[in-house]
């Protein structure tokens, strides 16, 4: 059967306002930066600039610390649990109320499908300020002693991959902890986090709880490294962690959470069902273009089922549909930026130059923006660079594996440990495969499942801290 | 409750509200015609109440059960969604709670928002347990062997109430609460003297997002309608708030014919937080052994 046609299913722009400028926003007002430098964010499908943003200096980050400082002082840290709660869950409504805004936002700015953006990011979004609302006044039940306390102002920094989740993520858990927050979102996708800086205002969140800072790694690295925070979280590259670690090393009484790369083994037995198992091996590596740091860019297949299973997976890739984000029926949006794209060529060749075979569908490309076809590498053996440095992008390398116990040596042998998934219909290989897996989350049958209530975070260098859940809670108090 | 306003110098006659039960989402009268008077602090007339009879304590917690089913399965997250919808709705209806506890327990305006106030914020820290209880409660064990085994609260049934008689909506919503939130169905008979705010309440329930049937109120006679929800043989669990003494002893007597899960509260201060022990009450605790090897 061929590709079946379908007609255009754009989602509208107009539910999208854009202002042509953005502040920083910084003790519950949009500022200009002191210096008044800004930068452009585009829309990667079309490289159509969307905005101009406000580009955060060290005297920007210095007076966003200062009023996290005293709005922790002076207003949240002595406002009851209970009350700190509610605000909480007043964002997650207001999350929800505007949840096709933000959805359409954010496809725009990141370029990920609408229907990822819709149906995953905004939701679990929403979701993850629900959760830690309910928390805010019952953290004497968190198994942190009776009266847990919030750490004061998390400096916090996140990704371009999933913008407003990653915010929700680093905010949710702070506020509902009693910390307030200094936050800097990727440069590439600043405009959600606007937005909820936005939120915080309907939500009338007391001025300063909240603090957006934008700007590129030199604004980042002036919050991280600035000796009015108590807290440094971090989600992004290992080769940033590092540096983050070593900047804080001198700094022991801060907190430090780091949330770092991946390069997940997606691990098939032959006794799999081989279309859940293609599906699950496609949303691992394809869903959000594979820009996501847990993404199961190392498939590992039986070598008894190794041909059925490539058979299968080639022909689901020829039906991806790569296009338009805001269309309803895309799969694979177009690739965050201009710097990824290169970087994910660059592995991509380096892929071939070792000798391992390179295989994507029949794919046309927009001629605008930024596009890489999905693409799958057989031959690969774990010396191959593309089967140990992360590509972040929809590239899969295709591994293959005699036993259990090999199948778990080639899965650990990487310095990553974020995730892993299993495919078997055999529930005791399932325990005995995790129980050896050196990875934070592992995925069984499944792949790329989030939940507010499960923690997720990374052994080795995938970074230290949980997210999510009762565990993530310890990484915003003084424990 | 003023029953008559002066507007543009001819005087207007309220309509009054007719108090009726609340069974499977719906509003029916007692099936056996019957109702009581119900009367403020200062014995003055306030409203009749239906007077619930036998059949319709057995009709409630068969509704109950009906609704069980779905109302467990439903995600912890969705309850949590369903139970802060209450808050927002009650919130919105602030003005007329005070009014109804003010009423009811004859205390100043002031006393009787902080009790609604007080409702509301109880509604909306039960929602936050909705997907806690089972991460506080839950555990991975550590058994000798090569085997994972895990332990999960799950909720017990159709859990029957006796709201207490004094705290007519701030104790009501304290009792119930608990009980829904953990995935159970409710079975609750209000404060016989003070019914209307429980009513009221189920009107909230009615428009808000609880599914028909978790939650059923009846109104009537505690020393009547407590005995058969009490010797229900399917009813899993039984509050006993409102019944005291001689009649709290033979009901828990009642409620030993088929193990009902009894709660047997001293004296309680509404106002103050509460532990999980309502909670935990109405939960069974599973365990789940599966064997890990290749």
């Amino acid at each position: 059967m061929g590709k079946l046609e379908y007609a255009p299913a754009p989602e509208s722009r107009s539910i999208v306002s854009l202002r042509e400028s953005y502040g920083l926003f910084i003790g519950g007002e949009f500022t200009p930066s002191v210096d008044g430098r800004a930068f452009k964010t585009i829309s990667p499908a079309t490289e159509e600039v969307l905005a101009e943003i406000a580009e955060a200096g060290p005297a920007d980050v210095d007076r966003a610390v200062t009023a996290a400082r005293q709005a922790y002082e002076r207003t949240w840290a002595g406002l009851p649990a209970k009350e700190r709660g509610k605000y909480l869950f007043r964002i997650a409504r207001i999350v929800q109320e505007r949840a096709r805004e933000l959805a359409v936002l954010e496809s725009l700015d990141n370029g990920k499908p609408i229907r990822e953006s819709r149906d995953v990011d905004i939701p679990l979004a929403a979701a993850h300020f629900f959760y830690h609302a309910g928390w805010a006044d019952k953290l004497e039940y968190a198994g942190y002693g009776p009266a847990p306390r919030p750490l004061g102002v998390a400096g916090q920094v996140i990704p371009w991959n999933f913008p407003l989740l990653m915010l929700a993520w680093k905010i949710a858990p702070a506020l509902a902890c009693g910390n307030t927050v200094v936050l800097k979102p990727a440069e590439t996708t600043p405009l959600t986090a606007l937005v909820f800086a936005e939120i915080c205002q309907q939500a009338d969140l007391p001025a300063g709880v909240v603090n957006i800072v934008t700007g590129a790694g030199d604004t980042g690295r002036a919050l991280v490294t600035h000796p009015g925070i108590d807290k440094v979280a971090f989600t992004g590259s290992t080769e940033v962690g590092k540096q983050i670690a070593r900047d804080c090393a001198t700094q022991p009484r801060k907190k430090v959470t780091l949330e770092l790369g991946g390069k997940a083994a997606n691990i098939v037995f032959e006794d799999a069902p081989v279309d859940q198992a293609v599906e699950g091996i496609v949303n691992g590596i394809f869903f959000n273009q594979g820009h996501v740091c847990c993404a199961g860019s190392r498939l590992l297949v039986q070598e008894s089922v190794y041909s059925d299973v490539l058979a299968a997976l080639r022909r689901r890739l020829g039906t991806l549909r790569l296009g338009d984000p805001l269309d309803k029926n895309t799969d694979v949006g177009a690739i965050n930026s201009a710097a990824q794209l290169a970087k994910i060529r660059e592995l991509s060749a380096v892929g071939e130059a070792e000798g391992a075979q390179r295989w994507s569908p029949p794919c046309e490309l927009p001629v605008k923006g930024f596009w890489f076809p999905p693409t799958l590498f057989t031959g690969v053996t774990q010396a191959h660079r593309i089967a140990r440095e992360e590509i972040f992008g929809p590239v899969l390398s295709v591994l293959t594996f005699r036993t259990p116990a090999e199948a778990v040596e080639k899965a650990n042998n990487t310095p990553y440990g974020l995730s892993a998934g299993v495919w078997t219909d055999k529930g005791s290989l399932i325990l005995w495969m995790s129980s050896r897996l050196r990875a934070g989350v592992v995925w069984a049958n499944t792949f790329n499942k989030f939940d507010p209530s499960s923690p997720f975070g990374g052994y080795k260098e995938s970074g230290y801290g949980r997210e999510g859940g009762r565990h993530g809670l310890e990484a915003y108090l003084d424990v | 409750m003023s029953d008559t306003a002066t507007a543009g110098g001819a005087a207007r006659l309220a309509v009054r509200k007719t108090y009726k039960l609340y069974i499977g989402g719906a509003f029916p009268r007692s099936e056996s015609g019957r109702s009581y008077a119900v009367t403020d602090h200062n014995g003055g007339f306030l409203a009749n109440a239906a007077l619930a009879s036998r059949k319709d304590a057995r009709d409630a917690v068969a509704a109950a059960r009906k609704a069980f089913a779905g109302w467990s399965a439903a995600t912890a997250y969705n309850r949590g969604q369903v139970l802060y919808r209450v808050a927002e709705l009650l919130e919105g209806r602030r003005a007329q709670f005070a009014a109804e506890v003010r009423s009811a327990e004859g205390l100043g305006a002031r006393p009787a928002e902080a009790v609604v106030d007080a409702a509301i914020d109880r509604w909306v820290w039960y929602a936050g347990w909705a997907d806690k209880i089972a991460q506080v409660r839950g555990a991975a064990n550590p058994v000798a062997g090569p085997y994972f085994n895990f332990s999960l609260p799950e909720p017990t049934g159709v859990v029957a109430v006796i709201a207490p008689g004094s705290s007519s909506l701030l104790g009501f919503v304290s009792v119930i609460a608990p009980a829904i939130v953990t995935g159970n169905t409710v079975v609750v008979l209000a404060s016989e003297r003070s019914p209307l705010p429980a009513v009221t309440l189920s009107e909230v329930l009615a428009t808000s997002d609880v599914p028909p049937g978790v939650v059923n109120v009846l109104t009537g006679r505690t020393a009547e309608i407590a005995p058969w929800l009490a010797s229900h043989m399917d009813v899993n669990a039984i509050d006993l708030c409102g019944a005291s003494g001689a009649l709290a002893d033979d009901l828990a007597a009642a409620a030993a014919d088929n193990l009902k899960r009894v709660v047997r509260p001293e004296d309680e201060a509404w106002v103050l937080t509460p532990g999980l022990d309502r909670m935990l009450a109405y939960l069974e605790t599973k365990t789940v052994w599966h064997p890990a090897g290749t």
